[in-house]
Order: C-alpha cells, then sequence, then structure tokens
C-alpha cells in the first residue's frame, strides 16, 4: 500500500507541476520563425513588423542588486517618450522586462521567455557580468542580437566568437587607462593604493589600471577587496591609509563609493588625491557625504548627469526630465541609472535607425558599423564607434573635478584607443 | 606612526564594526529570548525604522523629536507584525516561522526599495566630526557614540531580563508556552511585547549605524549576517554575549584582513566562522549563553 | 506484501487503480517535453533539478531535524565540480556525476562531524557562515575555478540516436537523476536509516537508548543531504552551461531551505512542490507586480504558510482529510490494524491532522511499516 501513497504522491504531484506549467502561459510555437524577402530575403524577422518592435530587457527588478533597476525605468521611459513621437521609423516599440533577481540561472530563463515565448526582436540589455555571461552563449547560438549589455567588462569587445553581442558603456579597462593617463600627466610617481569591489567589475578596472601603467614610475602600492555582502569598508580604508599612498583609487558601487569618500574625509592625516570610478561618480553619492568633504575628488565620465546642475538648461536633459516625470513618476530623475537607460537606449534608436535591413542581422551589423554616431543625453565630443571587431562603443571619457558643489569637466575627451590601442584580453 | 599604533588603530576599527553588530545582534537577542525564534527580517525592520526617522527630518522635523517618535512607531510597528504576521503560525513548527520572517525579509526590503527608492540617503549625524587621538590613535566620536550607545542598550536588557517581572514571564513562555499560560501568564501579550521591543532596539540600531554606513534599502543585510555571528558566537540568549562576540567578530577579522596576507580582505569574512566554530565545539551554547536542558 | 484475506476484493480495485494512476503520471512525466514549448521544458528542468537538491535537504532537515542553512554551498561544490572537470579536463558530462556526488559526500562528511555538538540554531547559522564565506574563496581560487568571471562550460547535447532536442535530452536525463534521486530518498527512509534518523528527530535521548548509534546517524544525514546537493549543482552545470560566485551567494542557501519549508517537511513530494514555487513563482510575482516583484514574492511565501504550515504537501493532505471521509463513508478503518496496510492517511479525525507524510518535525513518532 506504501506503493499506492507514493504512487499518488507521484501523480499529484507531477499533475500540479504540468499544470503550473501550463497555466504559466500559453504553449509557445517555436518553429514559426519569420524570414524577410527581397534584398533582405532570408534574413530573420521575428518581433519586427512594419508598424512594431519588440524589444525585451533582463534587470534585476528584486534582490541585492535592484538598485540597477532604475535603468529598466529609464529605458521604457525613452520607449514611451518615442512612441508618442510616432515610433522608431514608424514602428511602435514594445519593451519587455524581465526580473532575473540578479541570478545567472533566472537570466537564462528570462532570455528563453523572451526569445521563445515573448518573440522579442533584440534582448537589449542583460545587466551585470554573471547574467550576461550566462545568456549569451545562447542567445548567439539562436542568432538573437544582444547589442549594448549592461556591463563594462573587458570581454564583450575583445571575444570574437559571440558577433550578435556588443558592450555599451566604456569598458572597465577604457576607464582605468583614462586613470592612468591623467597620473603620468600629472603625478608621474604616484604610489596608488586602490580599494575595488571583489568582483569581475573590479578585478578588470584593477588589471586595465595596472597594464596601463606598467613601466612608468607609477606604483600600485596597497589594494584591498570588499565583498558587496560587506556591511562597510571603513576597515579596508584604515589598511590602505597605512601605505601612505598619494592616491587612492576608488572602484565601488554607490554605497560602498559613499563610504570610502566618507572615511577618507574623516582620515584628517592621510589625504590623497582621491580618483573615484565612474560608477560611483554620480552627484547621488556624493551627496550625502557631504560636499565640504569631496572637494578635488577625480573621476571620469561620459555622459550627462542629470543631478548635476550644469545640466540643467540642456535640450535633451529637459527632454529626458520631462518624460520621467510623465511616465515614470515614481522615479527619481536625478538617479543617474535612470539617465543612463535613457542614453543607452537612445543609442539602441540610433542604430535602428541604420539598419539597412529591418531584420536581426540588420540589427547586428548596424550596431558593429557605427561611425561617430552622437547622442544626445552623451557628453559633448564623446560618440559611439564600432567596427566589425571592435564591441566597444564607447570608449572615450572625458576627466572631472569636484569644486563647490558640482563637477567640472577639464581637458579634451580622452580616446582610449587612440591612445593605448584596443584593449586586449 | 609606530608598527604598535598602527595596529591599535587597526584594533580601534575594529572595535567600531563590532559594535555595528552588536547594535542589531542586541535585537536578535532580544526576540530570541522572548519568543525563541531566529528573525531574518530583524535587520530589515530596523531599515525600516531609520528610513522613518530619515522621512521624519526630512520633513523639517528636529532629530531629537524624530528620534522618539521613531522608536514609538518601531515599538507599535513590531507589535503589529507580531499580531498580523507571526500569530497565524504560531502553532506550526518552528521553521515555518523562521520562513515567514524570510518572507517579511523580501517583503520590506522590496517595499523600502519601491517607496525611498535605492538611491543612498544622507542621515543625519548626531555625533561630532571629528575624534579624540590617544597617543596616535585616532578614534572617532561617532565610534564612541556608537559604543555607548550599545553599552547602555546591553545594560538596560541586562535589567530586563534579569531583574523584572517580565524577563521571568519572557523566560517562560520561550520555555515552554503552555506552561506559562496555565500559570497565568498572558502568553500572546509577553511575544507581542518581544516583538516590539526587539523592533525598538533594532530601530536604535539603525538610527546609529545610518550615517556611517549610508541608508539604503541594503544597509542592514550585511550588517544582518555579521550580528547572527555575533550573537551565535556570544549565545543567542545573553545580551553580553552579543556584545562580546560582535566585537570579538569586529577586531578578528580587521586584524586578520588586515595582516595575515593569506587571508587579506576578501576572505576575512571566514575569520568569524573559524572562531564560531572553535568556541562551538568546545562550548555548544555559545561564549555566555546557557545550556539548554533537555528533558528527555 | 502479505494480504489480508477481508480486504482483498478492494485491494485489488486500489491496485488497478494504482497501477491506472501510476500509467497516467508516467505518460503525463514523459509526454511532457513533447507537448510544451522548449523554453517550459527547460523550466521543469531546473523544477526537477531544485527537487534533487530539496529531497537532499529534507532528508536532513525533515527527517533528520537538523537545519543546515549552507545547502547551497554543496550546491556550489558540486556545479564547480562539473565545471572545472569539463573545463580544465574535458571528461565528459556523465564522468562528472560520480565525482561530484562522493566529493560533496565527503564534504558533508567532513561536516557532519562539527555539526554533532551544534544544535538547532547554532547549526543553522555555522552552515550558514559558510555559505557566507564560499563565494569569496571561490573567487580566490581563480586558477581553478576562472575567478569572478566564472566558467563557460558545454551544455548537455543530445546524442544523434536519440533524435531529441538538446531540452528534451536535458530534461529526461534530469529526469532520470531526478527519479533515482528521489526513490534513493525514499527507500533511505524506508531502510534502518531512515528509521534511526526519525528516532532521533522525535527523541534523541530516546532513541540512543534504544540502540540507535546517534554520532554516526547524524553524521550521516548530513553526508547524503550534502551528496544530493551536490548531484543537484553538477546537473545545474550541465543545464545552464555557466557558475560563477555570485550564482551560489547564501541567498540560494535560505532559497533552498524556504522552498523545502514551503513544499512541506518531511513529506516525500514536498520537495518537488517547493522546487516549483522556486522555479515558477518570482515569475508569477513580477507577472503580477512589475514596479516590485520582491514585494509580491515575501507576501506570497507569508500567504502561503499561512494558508499551509506545514507546506504546500500538507495542504493537500489536508484538504484529502477533509474530502476524504465525504466521498467514502463505508471505508472501513481495518486498514489501520495490519501492518501491512498503509499509514491511516485520512482518518475520520479532526481536520488539522496532517497526513503522515507532512507531519511538523517534532510530531510524535509514527509507526514504520514496511
Amino acid at each position: 500500500m506504501r506503493k499506492t501513497t507514493a504512487l499518488r504522491a507521484a501523480a499529484a504531484a507531477s499533475a500540479a507541476l504540468l499544470l503550473a506549467t501550463a497555466c504559466n502561459s500559453q504553449r509557445g510555437q517555436d518553429d514559426k520563425e519569420a524570414a524577410a524577402d527581397g534584398a533582405c530575403r532570408g534574413q530573420q524577422t521575428t518581433g519586427i513588423t512594419d508598424k512594431t518592435i519588440k524589444l525585451g530587457g533582463i534587470y534585476p527588478l528584486s534582490g541585492p542588486a535592484s538598485a540597477y533597476g532604475a535603468i529598466s525605468d529609464g529605458v521604457s521611459t525613452y520607449f514611451k517618450h518615442v512612441n508618442e513621437k510616432g515610433g522608431i521609423d514608424g514602428r511602435t516599440v514594445e519593451f519587455v522586462v524581465r526580473d532575473d533577481g540578479y541570478q545567472p540561472p533566472k537570466a537564462v530563463e528570462e532570455a528563453r521567455r523572451l526569445v521563445e515565448q515573448e518573440k522579442v526582436f533584440a534582448v537589449f540589455q542583460t545587466l551585470g557580468t554573471p547574467s550576461t555571461a550566462a545568456v549569451w552563449d545562447y542567445l548567439n547560438k539562436r542568432k538573437v542580437p544582444q547589442p549594448f549589455v549592461a556591463t563594462g567588462a573587458s570581454i564583450w569587445g575583445t571575444d570574437d566568437e559571440h558577433p550578435w553581442t556588443t558592450g555599451w558603456q566604456p569598458n572597465y579597462v577604457a576607464e582605468a587607462r583614462i586613470y592612468a593617463k591623467y597620473l603620468q600627466e600629472e603625478k608621474p610617481k604616484a604610489k596608488v593604493a586602490v580599494l575595488y569591489q571583489n568582483d569581475d567589475f573590479g578585478k578588470d578596472l584593477l588589471g586595465g589600471f595596472k597594464e596601463a601603467v606598467a613601466g612608468s614610475g607609477i606604483k600600485v602600492v596597497a589594494e584591498e577587496s570588499y565583498e558587496v555582502t560587506d556591511p562597510s569598508v571603513s576597515a579596508q580604508l584604515t589598511s590602505l591609509a597605512r601605505s601612505k599612498a598619494d592616491v587612492l583609487l576608488d572602484i565601488t558601487t554607490p554605497k560602498f563609493g559613499s563610504q570610502a569618500l566618507a572615511a577618507d574625509a574623516k582620515n584628517t592625516k592621510w589625504n590623497p588625491l582621491h580618483i573615484v570610478n565612474a560608477v560611483s561618480a554620480s552627484t547621488t553619492v556624493l551627496k550625502p557625504v557631504g560636499f565640504k568633504n569631496v572637494q578635488g575628488v577625480v573621476s571620469a565620465t561620459y555622459f550627462k548627469d542629470p543631478a548635476d546642475p550644469q545640466w540643467a538648461d540642456d535640450a535633451e536633459m529637459k527632454t529626458y526630465k520631462e518624460a520621467l516625470n510623465k511616465y515614470a513618476p515614481d522615479s527619481d530623475p536625478a538617479n543617474q541609472l535612470n539617465a543612463y537607460g535613457w542614453a543607452v537606449a537612445s543609442s539602441l534608436h540610433k542604430a535602428l535607425d541604420a539598419m539597412e535591413c529591418p531584420t536581426r542581422e540588420g540589427l547586428r551589423d548596424a550596431v558593429r558599423n557605427l561611425k561617430d554616431v552622437k547622442v544626445d543625453m552623451l557628453l559633448p565630443g564623446v560618440t559611439l564607434s564600432t567596427g566589425s571587431d571592435d564591441a566597444f562603443p564607447l570608449e572615450t571619457m572625458q576627466l572631472m573635478k569636484f569644486k563647490g558643489e558640482r563637477w567640472q569637466l577639464f581637458g579634451e575627451p580622452v580616446d582610449t584607443r587612440k591612445e593605448f590601442g584596443p584593449p586586449t584580453k | 606612526m609606530s608598527a604598535v599604533t598602527e595596529v591599535l588603530q587597526q584594533v580601534v576599527e575594529g572595535v567600531g564594526s563590532g559594535a555595528v553588530y552588536a547594535s542589531l545582534a542586541l535585537a536578535l537577542v532580544l526576540i530570541h529570548r522572548f519568543t525563541g525564534i531566529v528573525n531574518f527580517a530583524q535587520g530589515e525592520l530596523a531599515m525600516i525604522s531609520t528610513y522613518v526617522a530619515w522621512q521624519l527630518v526630512a520633513s523639517g522635523m528636529p532629530f531629537w523629536l524624530a528620534l522618539p517618535v521613531t522608536l514609538a512607531v518601531s515599538f507599535a510597528g513590531g507589535m503589529l507584525i507580531e499580531r498580523l504576521v507571526i500569530r497565524p503560525v504560531q502553532a506550526a513548527p518552528e521553521l515555518t516561522t523562521v520562513i515567514v520572517t524570510v518572507g517579511l525579509f523580501i517583503f520590506v526590503n522590496a517595499m523600502a526599495g519601491l517607496i525611498w527608492s535605492f538611491t543612498v540617503k544622507d542621515f543625519p549625524q548626531q555625533f561630532p566630526d571629528g575624534g579624540i587621538d590617544l597617543a596616535g590613535v585616532r578614534v572617532d566620536w561617532s565610534t564612541l557614540g556608537i559604543i555607548a550607545v550599545v553599552a547602555v542598550v546591553m545594560g538596560l536588557l541586562y535589567l530586563l531580563f534579569q531583574h523584572t517581572s517580565i524577563g521571568l514571564m519572557m523566560r517562560a513562555v520561550a520555555c515552554n508556552p503552555a506552561s506559562a499560560r496555565l500559570s497565568g501568564i498572558r502568553v500572546g501579550r509577553v511575544l507581542m511585547l518581544g516583538w516590539g521591543l526587539a523592533a525598538t532596539v533594532g530601530a536604535v540600531s539603525g538610527v546609529l549605524v545610518a550615517p556611517v554606513l549610508f541608508l539604503e534599502p541594503n544597509m542592514m543585510g550585511g550588517v544582518l549576517i555579521y550580528a547572527f555571528a555575533a550573537a551565535t558566537l556570544g549565545g543567542f540568549d545573553s545580551p553580553v554575549g552579543a556584545v562580546v562576540g560582535g566585537l570579538l567578530v569586529g577586531v578578528a577579522e580587521t586584524l586578520a584582513g588586515a595582516y595575515v596576507d593569506v587571508i587579506g580582505a576578501d576572505l576575512k569574512v571566514g575569520v568569524p566562522l573559524v572562531i564560531i566554530l572553535a568556541v562551538l565545539l568546545v562550548r555548544p551554547q555559545g561564549l555566555f549563553g546557557r545550556a539548554a536542558v533537555e528533558r528527555a | 506484501m502479505s494480504m489480508n484475506v477481508a480486504t482483498l476484493g478492494t485491494d485489488r480495485a486500489r491496485r488497478l487503480r494504482a497501477a491506472l494512476t501510476a500509467l497516467l503520471a508516467v505518460a503525463a512525466v514523459v509526454g511532457a517535453p513533447f507537448y510544451f514549448a522548449p523554453f517550459q521544458v527547460f523550466q521543469l528542468t531546473m523544477v526537477l533539478l531544485y527537487a534533487v537538491a530539496l529531497a537532499g535537504l529534507n532528508l536532513l532537515v525533515g527527517f533528520g531535524g537538523q537545519i543546515s542553512l549552507g545547502h547551497g554551498a554543496f550546491f556550489a561544490a558540486g556545479a564547480y565540480t562539473a565545471a572545472v572537470m569539463l573545463d580544465r579536463y574535458d571528461t565528459g558530462h556523465l564522468a562528472t556525476l560520480p565525482v561530484a556526488a562522493a566529493g560533496c559526500f565527503l564534504l558533508g562528511l567532513g561536516f557532519g562531524v562539527p555539526a554533532l555538538r551544534l544544535r538547532g540554531l547554532y547549526l543553522a547559522l555555522v552552515t550558514l557562515s559558510f555559505a557566507v564565506f564560499l563565494p569569496p574563496l571561490l573567487k580566490r581560487l581563480e586558477p581553478v575555478t576562472g575567478g569572478s568571471m566564472g566558467l563557460t562550460v558545454d551544455k548537455l547535447q543530445p546524442p544523434a540516436w536519440s533524435g531529441l532536442a538538446e531540452d528534451q535530452w536535458m530534461y529526461f536525463v534530469v529526469l532520470a537523476v531526478a527519479t533515482v534521486a528521489l526513490l534513493l530518498a525514499r527507500n533511505l527512509l524506508r531502510s534502518r536509516v531512515g528509521r534511526a534518523l526519525l528516532a532521533v528527530r522525535d527523541n534523541e535521548s530516546a532513541a540512543e537508548v534504544m540502540g540507535v548509534r546517534l554520532s554516526l546517524h547524524k553524521t550521516l544525514a548530513f553526508a547524503w543531504s550534502a551528496m544530493f546537493a551536490g548531484v543537484a549543482g553538477c546537473v545545474y552545470t550541465w543545464v545552464i552551461g555557466f557558475v560563477s560566485p555570485d550564482s551560489f551567494s547564501f541567498v540560494l542557501s535560505i532559497t533552498l531551505l524556504a522552498g523545502l519549508v514551503v513544499g512541506g517537511l518531511a513529506s516525500l513530494y514536498g520537495p518537488l512542490l517547493g522546487a516549483a514555487f522556486v522555479m515558477y513563482v518570482p515569475s508569477v510575482a513580477q507577472d503580477i507586480s512589475e514596479a516590485a516583484p520582491g514585494v509580491v514574492f515575501g507576501l506570497l511565501i507569508i500567504a502561503v504558510m499561512f494558508v499551509a504550515p506545514t507546506g504546500l504537501a500538507g495542504l493537500a493532505g489536508r484538504v484529502r482529510g477533509v474530502i476524504t471521509p465525504l466521498l467514502t463513508r463505508t471505508k472501513p478503518s481495518a486498514a489501520v490494524r495490519t501492518p501491512e496496510s498503509e499509514p491511516p492517511s485520512a482518518p475520520p479525525a479532526p481536520a488539522e491532522t496532517a497526513p503522515a507524510d507532512a507531519e511538523p518535525v517534532g510530531a510524535p513518532p509514527r509507526t514504520e511499516k514496511e
């Protein structure tokens, strides 16, 4: 009789399971992928018609990295704004956002949902290196474009086996080179202490920096890492202070950026030149520390910080703020992540405009064939450029120094390709 | 700076972190003493209390008025949660309650993000800037302030546990609710009181650490893990243990992270793990805990 | 199985019904990958995979009464074993399974020894700190583990003779692994080991007095349980093809425990239900509220625990407990008397009596019947 119980149990459980799967969604039809005629014959037109285009994005809307979910608000807002103006080349954009909680297996599931069930034209943005790395094999195998991933790891641009995937933001190596160049000019004998986040982001930036200063008079004399689960980085700062370095390179994400800046300000015996990386350079990170404590901090940027008063009268910034207030009234326009979303979405807009064929192949080629494309949310002088072997659209940044209550840009925008050549693996 | 002062400086740093862990560990100990469960949502409740204080201050209320209001709101909120969320599963196995607190954790964290966004907020620092210099070792006023408040809370809890009738009642309730009820204790009220008090102690912790850690919805997530370690090390039913445990964990991981190259800052989280294992193997009830006597 | 003559007739009918149910169940399970879209087959595969891990955790928590918040670490160990073998030594997928299983068994054994000294809460939190410690350790061992970038390895590919698509093949492989694992768990519990575990869980001192070797069985429970988690992790690598330290944060450990409790502790099919919850509910939560899926997910966990304090498996039993007496009034309670018959799953007693396979932890021991 035991058997019956077990059987009944198994039957009940599998019934529940299958029911859940069935209820979860209608049965997808996978085999009907659409193809184009004419000059673009044979190319995939899934997710795109003359009137519509369907895009899917995967962001952490829940879990420990949910702060980055704000990017999806910026992207959605941009598309809603464009739709109201008549869409992209007459096509209305439908943007499907899915949540992966920053977990790779979940990202795989959601990418498959978007491709196989939602039938999106492209997976426009996966966020974070782990999630992107987990899905890019799949997307490339399925020949689905994965343009402008929201992570700056250098692997997206240096890899040649994934033609459907491209980066967007300046990769961490490129950013590290900007700081290296700056130090070589300003403090050629600098001793550098580094605080970095112990993941791909921190390691990539630190590695790029070390590579760029190799052979010069600049030395990395101390490095301390932290985990995103750590409550605070103040102990690391105390350790770094022992090195008596004259430069502190601060490779952190926002909360830890604020902590590091505050801890540095508190320690009156050690006053290094504080370089904070772009991820934490938002005015929203510096303001809680107190403006008087962050004077003279150096960073680099490539898009306009919505919290910075110098862009208050900028036309694009005004459009952005109005649109955000209209379509995402709960979002904070001053949050730099919203502006990031807006900037990356308008970059995609340009790429979509440049497509020769309205197909997935067309987008893949357009994304890799951008020549000095201007995007209004980016800094003046920063443009998008790619090539068949260069999947880094942005490699130009400009240095800035914090003065008074705002960042002041200085020098010319630095094109790291010209200065250092393409990043290597 | 000599090597000795450098080490002392790191010790001060460790004590500072330890005090932060201890402040939340006190709330964990409190709720465990009252109800016998471990509350995963304790840190998040502290975080949301801190947001309440922040909101009050941001809307123009002076801090020293906002603080008591926040504590009162937290107390009421804690009791309400016990009544609405915990009471319905009180009869269920203990693990069910624990998982309910996990659900509460996820809910509260997401709720805070929804209301206040994930942007870092600056929380007003009540202790003066700067610090004192003791033979070359810099001690911030904020570190001293946190330690002082934690010591006071610890003292109050000690008095509550050892020298009041409530302490006796809650010991009876945590030990055996059925017998406690039979001897005339109103178990429901004691449990509500426990949740209210723990939420209040949590609120103190949140308000205390927010100027140092910076306020955002995940502020207490990392602290919670270390507070668990502190309470485990010190013994889950002793406020003194929680504080000693917190300080030990803080100092040990800071020193190991700074001076033992093999460990380094990335693996320093392993140091408390090793200490806890070593201590618990000798004293399974923690440093200051009382061994539970089981009746067969 | 010997048989009581008096119940022969009903028994035959019941057997027939059982066979029919079994047939239907098998048909449904085997047919699923041909009916559902590949993406949904993938989801089912993930459910089965998590169910293996939860079944292992169930051995420890549900039947052993020891709480572990560190099973994500064993899961990670299994996943990394497979990934490293595939990446560095190119061993082929099947070879990784026994290595991951054996490795995690030993790891569990190693953990089981100190775990003997620790009780309840303390054990839970020590295992939790182990789970917290693992990701930085994996990052540190960069030459082997690929550091924080993780490792990308080949997924399991269907052999040409099968004629199946990748997802279908993976589904069947994972189904096979899960079936073996679940049957193994069930048989373990029916064996001496299982009885000893239950006895220990329900009353340690009494069990010891009766001659159960406490330390041996508690350590073994840990080892078996770790092995299941390791197997699940290994299969995870086959299916996802990518591992990174941040995939296995302590949140995974907490999710596993939550999944098990939601599914139903000490129930044979609780792990399946729990795995389905872990897999499907987050996306349901997102469908309900796009702005804050976490709010809905948290509420759903709480709601399930309200409705089914002993887990979803217990809920099914409760419903049955209410309905069955109404349907089968004539059913004699004679079955209870014979040692061979099934445990009284639906006594006409009060509804809150949970069915035998979904007893809350700490319930009085029940007699085992073979």
